[in-house]
């Protein structure tokens, strides 16, 4: 906060406050009253799809570490934001993802198969199919945001119902796109709705040297839109500030900022080390504040999960896993052609020149 | 017929393109009530209304960026950027988003945007509104650019730009936005992307050029026609470029020249002789050569005419590879 100078007397003509959104507790309990409204199938439902993500992210780790994947982001921690928006969205919703985002994405109609086909190198692993209403991994930081209101204010124009849902992290807030898609999503009032995932890591940048900024979400409130920040290891919380914020932009009431308040358990990506930059202690403290064990205590408490579910569930999940593994392994390798065949709709002369050339190549050296 | 300056056709083009296809828009700093600071989208706000003719912030990554998600989302985004000496913040979004995407996700998602900017000098300008940085943007896979050099072009190019299933940036010579009038039709027509022009044919040598540097050009062989049989070559696309058109006419004269206002160093000249090494050495009679800009900073008002290819400096380089 801004020291004051001097004595001088100043009105106020700006206040702000960023309200914090917390229902389930980390031992499972919660105020029933203030519980959102989801069946107790729903709930088992968003519980499996957390448990899937946990154990494919597992599997994409130990794919890694056996050097049958490249290099990718673990979505470990992030379960419950990622499940809690996605059952928030509707199906004609968009979701544009940045990179760590391998769960929602999933539970979004993008196949398993493809996951792994991307990490493996291989771009027809973000063929994505009409329906499944979400863009390809983003890997450049932020950019991504100004695509998201791109979409969402061409259907605004269009005079359509659907809502964009934008992935960005803590470190995401310090460039320059952040401000920019914020700001003309507020100026031209779009349907979007901004999701932080605030695991407070940048790679070994911890927040505090990322912003001075007490919170990630009142950076939105200068950009004039409704923002909030939520306990992102809680389901509830996360499923109830997507919900209404997505609700808002579907009515024409504009964009939404939400900062999802989790933590990164893993190294930033496979090729990151986070023990040169921060304590196993710290590491140990959000461990226990687990987002999946947080809602099996509740279901267990609930009576709806027990260990024998628990039991079958990992039995179900690893089949499907593995039958999308074996999937991945099995297809084909991309020939060469592939790599001209998208840079234009139609490949230009230059390019079938180029083409032509590596194909004598090819032939030469058979 | 109208006789009509660039920036004429160019709003001319933009009013066809908005009336026939309801999902062009045009967005960017300035462009709504004000028309545009050279006045290019001037009129357009009355006729189309805010939600197609759009003043936006201050923002080009923005502009660019949210006419990406325009674009993959169905509409037809036609941003302007003020002067391409300020593109550089939305530099990233061009590169990296709207030239990728349809590779990106194999031909899934593509970015169908028309990024229109003034560039290169000649108008005493301010620092930053002069630079001529075309072989940047040639560089960047899955991006198409266009430099137009006359008004019929401009308007029959720029409706191909929009209807063009990928990015292009159109670069739009501000010294020629109306220091040059001629006929051109009321009525739509396209010229397609990637095909260069012959403007006058000839036997002696070839000249290539295109964008700003044309004006100067056509000066130049004015006064050198009756002295040499000159082809004339304007490239109009820079990517892709069409090599077939040039390399069949230095087969014909052997001898070439290239002009363009952009820096010496990898610019657009350097490839064109490159590709005419590959394809027609043999046929060459003397050296290429080429008339560019320098590889320093394109200085203020007062030195801009040292930099700029002039009239002298390019009737010497015919005059150099005919004697040769």
């Amino acid at each position: 906060m801004r020291e004051e100078c001097d004595a001088m007397p100043k009105k106020v003509i700006q206040k702000f406050e960023v309200k914090f959104l917390e229902i389930l507790g980390e031992n499972g309990t919660c105020d029933e009253n203030i519980k959102p409204q989801i069946s107790s199938k729903v709930l088992l439902e968003m519980y499996k799809w957390m448990f899937l993500g946990r154990v494919f992210d597992n599997k994409m780790f130990s794919l890694q570490r056996q050097g049958k994947l490249g290099t990718f982001a673990q979505t470990k921690g992030h379960e419950a934001v990622q499940i809690g928006a996605a059952f928030a969205l509707k199906k004609e919703d968009w979701l544009v993802p940045y990179f760590r985002e391998q769960l929602i994405t999933l539970i979004r109609d993008v196949p398993m198969e493809n996951i792994l086909m991307y990490y493996t190198g291989d771009e027809r692993g973000q063929q994505y199919q009409k329906g499944w209403n979400v863009l390809p991994v983003c890997i450049p930081v932020a950019t991504q945001l100004l695509h998201a209101v791109g979409m969402a204010w061409a259907f605004k124009l269009k005079k359509k119902k659907n809502v964009v849902l934008a992935f960005c992290g803590d470190g995401a807030t310090s460039e320059g796109d952040f401000h920019e898609a914020l700001n003309f999503a507020s100026v031209f009032k779009v349907p979007v709705v901004f999701l932080c995932q605030n695991n407070q890591y940048a790679i070994s940048v911890p927040l505090k040297k990322q912003t001075a900024s007490e919170t990630l979400a009142q950076k939105a409130i200068a950009y004039g839109m409704s923002s909030l920040k939520i306990d992102g290891n809680d389901i509830f919380a996360v499923y109830k500030g997507v919900k209404e914020a997505v609700e808002l932009a579907r009515k024409g009431k504009g964009p939404s900022f939400l900062e999802c308040l989790t933590y990164r358990v893993t190294d930033h990506t496979t090729s990151d080390d986070a023990s040169r930059y921060r304590p196993i202690k710290e590491v140990k403290i959000w461990e226990a504040r687990d987002p999946i064990l947080r809602l099996r205590k509740y279901l267990e408490k609930k009576k709806l999960w027990n260990k024998k579910k628990e039991g079958i569930l990992y039995q179900d999940v690893q089949k499907k896993v593995n039958t999308a593994v074996k999937k991945a392994e099995n297809v084909s390798a991309p020939s060469f052609e592939d790599m001209f065949r998208y840079t234009y709709k139609e490949m230009t002369a230059e390019l079938k020149e180029e083409l032509d050339y590596l194909k004598k190549v090819k032939n030469d050296e058979k | 017929m109208a006789k009509l300056s660039i920036v004429e056709a160019i709003n001319l083009a933009l009013r066809q393109e908005m009336k026939r296809d309801k999902s062009v828009l045009v967005l960017g700093e300035d462009v709504g009530v004000d028309g545009g600071v050279f006045r290019a989208t001037e009129g357009l706000l009355k006729l189309f209304g805010k939600e197609r003719v759009i003043d936006t912030p201050l923002s080009e990554s923005g502009i660019i960026g949210t006419s990406i998600g325009l674009a993959i989302a169905g509409m037809k985004p036609v941003a302007e950027i003020q002067f391409d000496g300020f593109i550089y913040p939305g530099f990233d979004q061009l590169i990296s988003h709207a030239a990728r995407m349809r590779t990106r996700s194999r031909g899934a998602y593509s970015c169908p945007l028309v990024v229109r900017a003034p560039y290169a000098g000649g108008i005493k300008a301010l620092e930053h509104h002069s630079e001529s940085m075309e072989a940047l943007y040639r560089h960047i896979p899955g991006l198409k650019v266009v430099i137009p050099s006359t008004p019929s072009d401009a308007k029959g190019l720029l409706i191909s730009a929009i209807r063009d299933p990928d990015p292009v940036l159109f670069l739009e010579p501000k010294r020629l936005y109306r220091a040059l009038r001629e006929e051109v039709p009321e009525k739509e027509y396209l010229i397609p992307l990637g095909r260069s022009k012959i403007v006058q044919e000839g036997s002696d040598v070839t000249v290539v050029s295109y964008g700003a540097s044309m004006h100067e050009t056509k000066k130049a062989l004015a006064e050198l026609n009756e002295k040499f049989s000159i082809e004339l070559i304007d490239v109009r696309t820079i990517s892709p470029l069409d090599d077939e058109t040039i390399i069949t006419s230095v087969k014909k004269t052997g001898r070439c020249v290239i002009v363009h206002e952009g820096p010496r160093s990898c610019g657009l000249a350097a490839e064109i002789i490159a590709r005419i090494n590959e394809k027609a050495l043999l046929s060459l009679k003397a050296p290429v050569v080429r008339v560019t800009g320098f590889d320093t900073v394109m200085p203020l008002a007062k030195l801009e005419w040292e930099y700029i290819p002039t009239v002298s400096r390019i009737k010497k380089a015919i005059f150099e590879v005919t004697a040769f």
